[in-house]
């Protein structure tokens, strides 16, 4: 196809209007030749000949008259084995590589191949005459701990016949390994690796299923009170400072699925660097090897061009459904979806386009469950089941909810863990708020009793709540008790400490014996004569369990310091 | 090509268009006018409409004036002759010194690459026992003094700025007053500290646009010391008049407001002003310590808004002290663990039971009888304002740690600070 060219007649920030000649297509990349350097951008609206595009570079330096060249093509990724352990930018470019290239800074203009250059150990499974369709396996090659399936491009339609495959052997990713041949005898030669555009979601399964199994984060507030299913979708928003990003490095860590995507969406690069330099060193409990070989990073940081910003999304969106597409089950984390949805406002204010709430665009609420939309659990046509999974945070201005951002998302995700400033001044961490927040996905323990627990929950702060204003003496012993439960619930369960090497994270089993235990101690009653011997009591028995809490489960001390526990609460149970 | 443009098309705000071709994005250019010579940028090209903003604003600018444009973009002098120096926003000398313009470098450049950042993990100490043992200040770091209007903010800074074990000190000054300004060099030239320091001052009555350009300038000129292996401290102040600035143009140019009249993309300014903070693999430090002014002591106000969600935590200056609620710093956790192994612990306990006396204060006020624990949590917080949040008590960190722990022996029950039992047996003052 002849590639269109066209001209820059206007720069605006990092809006450029364009004049091409020839046609052009909405959302189709093209280059524009500043210098020595060619600046990415995406076609964005077409107004009679002029195009409107959004750079994905800054535009210093670019001049009316640089020649731009368009690509045909929309934006799209590479996918292919080797993207686990990548740090990526908002558009797929390794970040390793780049560093390598340019040195400490990012040069704009600089694209190279997402996928590593490399040998991979071939295992075809297809043979010459099989007939496949897009998202069938022609083989696998071994990536780290897992099968990575190479896979019949997604864009391929209809049916496909196996012309030729290579034999079992080491073969570089980017070398033919297969030719397919259709009805019409169109001829497709394949390698390792395909594109795919990322704003359009994979859909190469059979369908899609309830997300019923939950999905293990070993931080007890949320597998026992707020669980998150597999395939489901889950938002975070709260005020700055409240622990939004810690709790989710915690979820990436311990989260008991195949493969973590974060997207570090306009936030600090401090954050993406701890995780950058931590997982290597970590070692995933499921696999035995460094948790970087479960993880891909796509890293568009608060400082990086903010259209790039708003495309990696979508880049970690695609990753994740390709992996899904595996047979794996995949975790996607964004962070923070609220500086998502600025960069979709600065590029709808250039365009001068009708203002919604708070300058935010009218599509705002559909962009954002387009993008929840993509997670799911899905059942493939080879009968396995695998799931993507979405958490995402919002960073509300002010910390205020009522915003459009955080309304839009709670609309279409399936838990909701809001963080609270008072619970993070009060260092209650992680400080999900329990009585705002909720869940429609079943958790790990028996919901009956998590369902009391809660019940005391609500009532110790409506104690709370009251002894606010009618004072302690104003309150009955019986109530008191109620409160001082609550309040037990709350800093021995609720409240983890991330820094603790045992506590941080917490295996479903041991919640179970730990909520077990609490929940004896919550229904039962107490011969306390009266409060001050009830808030000894408890402070006694919240000793014993966070000291409790702190001991590894394969310590000798282990069993001790429980009995120890049960015995300080049992003496006091009235008979 | 240094084409003379001698007709302006229109003047509006601190904008002026002028018809012109070639001309690159960004590129500086030269107004001359009546009275004298000063410089604008390209902000926005539309065909051969070319859009600038004046530094020194447009007032007395005529529409035969003349620009030419000097095909690159604004620049700043970098060597080690800036060092006890101090220049206004379009970089020119505020002291007596000569003009600088060798080793021009550009400013606001690109970002670095997040894989050749490594993981802070030096602690600057200060002696001041909210920051040093509750809200640790890392090398890196970027962290905001929030405040309002009338506090000693400026004293602060300048304390912390004379106190820290760095090797450059940074100093950006926007919308100062001038008082301001002469207490800033005064206090740093009778400390010795001024060898050290670069300062780039705007104060209240200087043009808007550099304003918009000193954090710019400040923080090129740091982060090229930085690559050169110093670690570098970044004071910058206030960053409430920096923004106000930036919506002054962005209303002048017609954008659509987004938030209480602030442009859309100010999160992205501020972050890519504050992301400057780094600590290079291999190199030296950026560090950015920058005051953001309150309006209405309203911490949901845009500024402090957008600021607190890019800094990595943040310092509340409220009466006169630090306070223990809020102030945050995100990177503590980086360097706390390795200075004494209560550290943590403690400085938790401690805020969790001061956070309880300020609810029993509240019970006080509304007249409700005090009971033993609360008559024990008032004499803890009491103590803890005294030993811990006065601004003016200057001890190093140890210290700090064993004050705290006295603090908790003087009132409460060992069983009762909710600290594991294994600490208190090793720290909980013996003869208490």
């Amino acid at each position: 196809m002849e590639k269109n060219k066209g001209h820059v007649v206007a720069v605006n920030g990092n809006m450029v209007d364009v004049q091409f000649e020839g046609s052009i297509t909405k959302n189709e990349v093209a280059y524009i030749h500043t210098g020595p350097s060619r600046l990415k951008s995406e076609v964005i609206r077409i107004k009679n000949d002029t195009a409107s595009m959004q750079v994905y570079e800054m535009t210093g330096g670019v001049a009316v008259g640089d020649e731009v060249e368009f690509t045909g093509s929309l934006l799209s990724v590479e996918l292919g084995p080797g993207l686990l352990s990548q740090v990526y930018d908002g558009l797929q470019n390794p970040l390793d590589d780049l560093a390598r290239q340019c040195g400490y800074f990012l040069q704009r203009g600089v694209y190279l191949n997402a996928i590593p250059d490399r040998d991979w150990d071939f295992t075809p499974l297809a043979k010459a005459g099989d007939v496949l369709t897009a998202g069938d396996t022609l083989g696998t090659v071994p990536e780290g701990a897992f099968t990575h399936q190479i896979m019949v491009p997604f864009d391929l339609e209809g049916e496909w016949k196996v012309d030729s495959i290579v034999p079992a052997g080491v073969y570089n990713v980017r070398s033919e390994i297969a030719v397919l041949v259709n009805s019409k005898g169109v001829r497709k030669s394949l390698s390792m690796v395909f594109q795919w555009p990322v704003k359009k979601a994979i859909r190469c399964y059979a369908e899609r299923l309830m997300p019923s199994e939950p999905m293990v984060t070993k931080i007890r507030i949320i597998d026992t009170f707020l669980p998150v299913a597999k395939g489901g979708t889950y938002c975070t928003p709260g005020p700055f400072g409240a622990g939004k990003t810690v709790l989710q490095h915690l979820t990436s860590r311990n989260a008991d699925v195949d493969i973590v995507i974060i997207a570090a969406c306009g936030e600090r690069a401090g954050e993406v660097v701890e995780v950058l330099k931590e997982f290597p060193e970590l070692i995933d409990p499921r696999t035995g090897r460094s948790l970087m070989e479960r993880t891909i990073i796509i890293c568009n940081t608060s400082s990086m061009p903010v259209a790039a910003r708003e495309a990696s999304v979508y880049t970690a969106a695609t990753l994740a459904e390709y992996y899904r597409s595996m047979g794996l089950d995949v975790l996607l984390l964004a962070d923070s979806t609220s500086r998502w949805a600025q960069a979709m406002r600065e590029m709808s204010g250039r365009l001068e386009e009708i203002p919604g709430e708070e300058a935010f665009p009218a599509y705002l609420e559909s962009r954002i469950a387009e993008f929840y939309e993509r997670a799911g659990r899905v059942r493939l046509k080879d009968g396995r089941t695998a799931s993507v999974t979405i958490g995402g945070t919002v960073s509300p201005a002010g910390g205020n909810f009522e915003e459009p951002v955080t309304q839009a998302t709670l609309k279409v995700v399936g838990a909701f863990h809001g963080l609270s400033r008072e619970r993070s001044d009060a260092r209650k961490y992680p400080a999900i708020d329990p009585l705002d927040s909720w869940s429609k996905y079943r958790g790990i323990l028996d919901g009956e009793k998590v369902a009391k627990a809660y019940g005391i929950l609500e009532h110790g702060n409506e104690v709370s709540q009251m002894m606010k204003v009618v004072g302690e003496e104003g309150t009955s012993l019986e109530d008191y008790i109620i409160y001082q439960k609550g309040e037990l619930l709350d800093s021995v369960y609720l409240q983890q400490n991330s820094f603790d090497p045992v506590d941080y994270a917490v295996p479903p089993q041991r919640q179970e014996e730990s909520f077990g235990i609490l929940y004896d101690i919550l229904t039962s009653e107490f011969d306390l004569a009266d409060k001050s011997e009830a808030r000894s009591f408890f402070s006694q028995v919240r000793q014993a369990f966070l000291d409790w809490n702190g001991i590894a489960a394969d310590d000798d001390r282990y069993g001790d310091y429980r009995d120890s526990l049960v015995s300080i609460y049992k003496a006091k149970v009235r008979s | 090509m240094q084409k003379v443009y001698t007709k302006i098309e229109s003047i509006v705000g601190n904008v002026i268009t002028v018809r012109a071709s070639g001309v690159r994005n960004g590129d500086l250019a030269q107004v001359s006018t009546a009275s004298g010579t000063g410089y604008a940028n390209v902000i926005k090209l539309d065909h051969d409409l070319v859009s600038l903003q004046v530094f020194s604003g447009t007032q007395g600018v005529s529409t035969g004036d003349s620009v030419r444009f000097l095909s690159h973009p604004m620049m700043v002098s970098y060597s080690e002759a800036l060092f006890g120096r101090v220049f206004d926003g379009s970089g020119r000398p505020r002291d007596n010194g000569p003009a600088l313009d060798e080793n021009m470098i550009e400013i606001a450049g690109p970002s670095v690459n997040p894989s050749k950042r490594i993981i802070p993990r030096r602690m600057v100490r200060t002696g001041i026992p909210m920051i040093d043992m509750f809200n640790t200040l890392v090398e890196s770091q970027k962290l905001p003094i929030f405040s309002v209007s009338g506090e000693p903010y400026n004293q602060l800074l300048a304390r912390i700025a004379m106190q820290a074990e760095v090797d450059l000190i940074v100093l950006g000054g926007m919308g100062l007053k001038y008082d301001d300004y002469l207490y800033f060099r005064d206090t740093l030239e009778k400390s010795g500290a001024m060898s050290h320091t670069i300062m780039f001052i705007h104060t209240a009555s200087d043009p808007t646009v550099e304003c918009t350009l000193v954090p710019d300038l400040a923080l090129a000129v740091a982060e090229r010391f930085a690559l050169d292996g110093k670690r570098v401290l970044c004071l910058l102040t206030d960053m409430t008049n920096y923004c106000d600035a930036q919506k002054e143009m962005a209303i002048t140019m017609d954008q659509v407001p987004s938030n209480r009249g602030y442009p859309g993309d100010l999160y992205s300014t501020l972050a890519s002003r504050y992301e400057k903070a780094v600590d290079f693999d291999g190199a030296g430090s950026l560090t950015i310590l920058a005051v953001t002014t309150m309006p209405g002591d309203d911490v949901t106000h845009p500024v402090p808004d957008n600021t607190g969600y890019i800094t990595e935590g943040q310092f509340y200056l409220r009466n006169g002290h630090i306070e223990p609620f809020g102030s945050l710093s995100r990177l503590k956790q980086q360097v706390n663990a390795g200075t004494r192994d209560d550290h943590r612990s403690l400085m938790d306990a401690m805020i969790k039971l001061y956070a309880a006396y300020k609810d029993t204060v509240e019970k006080k006020s509304m007249g409700f009888v005090m009971t033993d624990w609360d008559e024990k949590l008032l004499k803890y917080g009491d103590l803890f304002e005294r030993g811990m949040m006065d601004l003016s008590v200057n001890i190093p960190l140890e210290e700090a740690l064993d004050r705290g722990w006295s603090i908790l022996s003087k009132c409460f029950e060992k069983n009762e600070t909710g600290l594991k039992s294994e600490l208190v047996e090793r720290y909980w003052p013996k003869e208490a």
